[in-house]
């Protein structure tokens, strides 16, 4: 594991920005559903979901 | 040493704003850029207007304060001028800042004031309904613009660079890291730093527009920029419709509005 992500899942709203934009594909999303941290163990710390997520829900851990 | 969460309210959220709004991304890079600089939370003041961005002030744990709409910048000269020890952010949406505020904006950059102003132009009055503004394309889709706009829209870049501003950037909201980097600059900058942020309305401008969900509306926004370096290749038509962004004004060779008062107020008083 390269990181740790810690999904708040209370602020959540869903918006898959995080699941399309995350090279890695560590995210799972269905419509109207929040995301998953499907393959958390494919992430490489770029922190990018932590900064484009709008709702302040990721926040990712270098290990 | 202060860490993003001395400047949140982290019991405030979830936020108010729509799944997918760019304005969540605002707030988040400058929430990031505060802790980058270790300004003191108590000597920031975040100053906003009326509309969805404006709803920004619930959130961070520094000074707010919201002002009438329009008058976002107005109130906030007065804030730096009082005490110029405080560092002084401008939030506005595109209807705040550059439709009924665009007096104050060009004023504002003309005179030179020391603060930083950050324009969410998602392309319409995202509270209200999505009404156009002053920055709706032209030919968009808008609730008072059923048949597609009539009008020009402001390049508001270019609008603040003409008007004198020493530093003028412009990204997508997806461009995080930028962002975080242009807020920086822009706050470190002794006069009017500006920033336009091409951010999404999902809820109105992207639906009214068929611009499908948040990933889909983001990565279309992210199409119409080019890169002020690869735009210097390109013909006007070519450039059609497409927003030039990147740092596109950085000058050290003007002064600021409160410094040269101070200055004045300097020689007068010692006769
Ligand atoms: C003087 C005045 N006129 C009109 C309004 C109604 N009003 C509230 S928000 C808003 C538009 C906000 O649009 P924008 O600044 O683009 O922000 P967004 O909601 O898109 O974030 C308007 C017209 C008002 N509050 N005050
Ligand atoms: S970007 Fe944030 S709000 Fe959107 S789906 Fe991912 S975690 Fe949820
Ligand atoms: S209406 Fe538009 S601007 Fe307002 S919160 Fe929703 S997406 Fe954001």
């Amino acid at each position: 594991m390269k990181a740790a992500i810690t999904l708040h899942e209370k602020r959540c709203k869903g918006c898959g920005i995080c699941a399309a934009f995350c090279p890695r594909r560590v995210y799972d999303i269905k419509p109207g559903e929040k995301v998953t941290v499907a393959r958390p163990e494919d992430c490489i710390a770029c922190r990018m979901c932590e900064f484009r997520c709008p709702d302040l829900a990721l926040e990712v851990t270098k290990l | 040493m202060y860490t993003y969460n001395d400047y949140i309210k982290e019991e405030k959220l979830p936020h108010i704003w729509c799944a997918g709004c760019g304005n969540g991304i605002v707030l988040n890079a400058l929430l990031h850029a505060l802790a980058d600089m270790q300004i003191p939370p108590e000597e920031v003041v975040i100053v906003t207007g009326s509309g969805c961005l404006a709803r920004l002030v619930t959130y961070p744990n520094t000074s707010t304060i919201k002002m009438l709409h329009g008058r976002v910048l107005a109130g906030a000269t007065g804030i730096k001028l009082a005490n110029p020890n405080l560092k002084v952010f401008c939030l506005m949406g595109d209807g705040d800042g550059a439709t009924i505020g665009g007096n104050h904006l060009i004023h504002c950059a003309r005179r030179n004031i020391d603060v930083t102003a950050i324009i969410c132009n998602n392309f319409n009055y995202g509270m209200t309904g999505g009404q156009y503004s002053a920055t709706t394309p032209y030919g968009a889709i808008t609730t008072t613009s059923r048949y597609g706009l009539v009008e020009e829209n402001f390049n508001m870049a270019e609008l603040v660079k003409a008007c004198g501003a020493p530093y003028v950037a412009r990204c997508s909201a997806t461009d995080v890291l930028n962002l975080r980097k242009y807020i920086i600059e822009a706050t470190q900058k002794k006069g009017f730093g500006f920033i336009e942020v091409l951010s999404a309305c999902v809820t109105h401008y992207g639906k009214n527009n068929k611009m499908g969900d948040a990933p889909n509306m983001m990565r279309q926004i992210d199409s119409m920029c080019v890169p002020a370096a690869r735009a210097k290749n390109m013909t006007e038509e070519e450039l059609a419709g497409k927003y030039i962004t990147g740092k596109l004004v950085d000058r050290n060779d003007l002064i600021d509005f409160g410094t040269s008062y101070q200055r004045l107020r300097e020689e007068v008083t010692a006769k």
